[in-house]
């Protein structure tokens, strides 16, 4: 008997499912449907080089349809909400979609208007997020218009996707203006409601290390309440004010619209909770979620994504089998961080493992945790290597779901435990 | 770690002062908890944050973040910074004699 398996999002998360499922579509008896409201995939790394010129905005967006293979049905229309216990999704248009298995691969969304004051006056005028392709598009003029004053880059809250992206931007501000001569005209600062530069001690000692390299100020444990852009300045919770001339916010992240109007699906950010390491949702054992839509510890990044689908996709053959789950996620993350003058630093991470320093995948690869220009060509070549072996379901060579052991330096003594 | 001792029993914390073991915890201590933290006069809404954050625990295996607490707990995170000045989700769990909130990443 035909299995149903419908994927919600054509993301990095939700493409790379349907892709890998496809190849088993005859010999498992599927039917895979993947629903999506538009027909835009954007590349989401290279939102972060277009205010710099460094991106052209149309060169990052491709059909989402074209990236599905032969047997994989597409629906292109806006979900309403999902039935739980009647297991089917309802489109916005009315239609009733039954399922035989659900994947949640609807990732993140912003939502600017969370946050008091943000969408104001100055929304799109002298304050925008990257985290878009409008805001990027419009950050490029806003840059180009800046010849003095104080730059601020502010996270909101976490969690965010790619929680290295803000720091990124700060690096490329620096060299940008270093390129137009005007950096001795412009304050740049890195404000957060964290109580370091990053997630992760150690890594957050270099990079910290690098903001001051680059006179770039660190404000931390500052927790945005409002924003007055009418005076042009953030307020925390507990007082503080930071004025700003040009505001670079990340705002707050939730799940995605539908899983808030879905009874029993999803936690108070929208985000669904779910098994770490085998990626069945705790909310329905038919249920499986990948990518940003998770409310894991993990980092949400595309590389999480694709990890995370060298697992899922086995477990869940496995369970519609009626046998156990084969996999176990560790919570791989691997993120380039860009630093500016074609140089990137590389860090390789887990559940129990921070980024430490050394090479990947081994002894003789990249260098961890330093700043290269290998690692730039490599996030570079990255965009390619995402269009043509990751979203079609290839494994990428060399690079294993599970994080890598060799090459990592100290890995025993720098044990941290799960979730903190 | 360090030992302490509340309401005639020696608690284990850690570090930065969250409980080793929350099955020690009980309401008599909380006075003593918020004296620690800052808190001198306890009102209602504070337990209201403690109580919440407790059983958030209990079900859950982990505290809330703020923003999570300001949605859930039906105190708006504004008053939850008024409550717990230095900082309402690691606060109200020191309190609350439960670990560290899971920081995100």
């Amino acid at each position: 008997m035909t299995k149903r398996i419908v994927i919600l999002g054509a993301g990095t998360g939700g493409t790379l499912t349907a892709n890998r499922f496809a190849r088993h579509a005859e010999e498992a008896g599927l039917e895979i449907i993947v629903i999506d409201k538009d027909d835009d995939h954007v590349y989401q790394p290279g939102l972060l080089f277009v205010p710099f010129g460094m991106a052209e905005a149309e060169h990052l967006v491709k059909s989402r349809r074209r990236q599905l293979h032969r047997g994989v049905d597409y629906i292109e229309a806006g979900i309403d909400h999902v039935e739980v216990d009647e297991n089917q999704v309802v489109l916005e248009d009315g239609t009733n979609v039954p399922y035989d298995l659900l994947v949640v691969a609807s990732g993140a969304t912003l939502r600017p208007e969370e946050t008091e004051g943000l969408m104001g006056p100055g929304w799109g005028r002298d304050v925008f997020t990257f985290y878009d392709m409008e805001g990027s598009i419009g950050l490029q003029k806003a840059l180009a218009a800046m010849d003095h004053g104080r730059l601020v880059l502010n996270v909101i809250d976490m969690p965010i996707k790619c929680p290295v992206a803000p720091l990124e931007f700060t690096f490329l501000a620096d060299a940008y203006f270093q390129g137009r001569g005007l950096r001795d005209d412009i304050e740049i600062v890195y404000a957060t409601p964290l109580d370091g530069a990053f997630t992760k001690p150690e890594a957050s000692k270099h990079l910290s290390h690098m903001l001051d390299d680059r006179h770039i100020n660190l404000v931390t444990n500052f927790n945005t309440g409002e924003v007055d852009e009418e005076a042009k300045k953030l307020i925390s919770y507990d007082g503080q004010e930071l004025s700003y001339d040009l505001l670079v916010t990340i705002p707050l992240h939730g799940g995605a619209n539908f899983v808030g109007m879905s009874p029993k699906l999803g936690d108070e950010l929208d985000f669904i909770p779910t098994d770490p390491y085998t990626l069945q949702s705790k909310v329905a054992d038919n249920i499986f979620v990948i990518g940003d839509a998770a409310g894991l510890s993990a980092s949400k990044a595309g590389s999480v994504a694709h990890f995370e689908g060298e697992v899922l996709v086995p477990n869940i053959l496995a369970w519609l089998a009626g046998k156990p789950m084969p996999e176990s996620f560790d919570g791989h993350a691997n993120c380039f961080i860009e630093t500016g003058h074609h140089k990137a630093l590389l860090i390789d991470f887990n559940y129990e493992t921070e980024p430490l320093e050394g090479h990947f995948p081994g002894p003789f690869g990249l260098p961890l945790l330093k700043d290269s220009y290998l690692n730039h060509m490599g996030k570079l070549a990255f965009q390619q290597l995402y269009w043509h072996l990751l979203l079609p379901g290839h494994d990428i060579p060399m690079v294993k779901a599970q994080m890598p052991r060799a090459g990592k330096r100290n890995l025993e003594v720098k044990h941290v435990k799960t979730g903190e | 770690m360090s030992t302490i001792t509340l309401a005639g029993k020696d608690i284990a914390r850690t570090d930065d002062g969250f409980f080793e073991d929350p099955s020690q915890w009980t309401e008599d201590m909380v006075p003593d908890l918020a004296k620690s933290e800052g808190i001198e006069q306890l009102a209602d809404r504070h337990w209201v944050v403690i109580r919440f954050m407790r059983s958030e625990y209990l079900t859950k295996g982990a505290g809330p973040s703020v923003r999570a607490l300001g949605k859930s707990s039906g105190v708006p995170i504004k008053e939850l910074y008024q409550l717990f000045p230095k900082g309402p989700a690691k606060q109200a769990a020191k309190i609350a004699g439960i670990p560290k909130p899971i920081g995100c990443i």
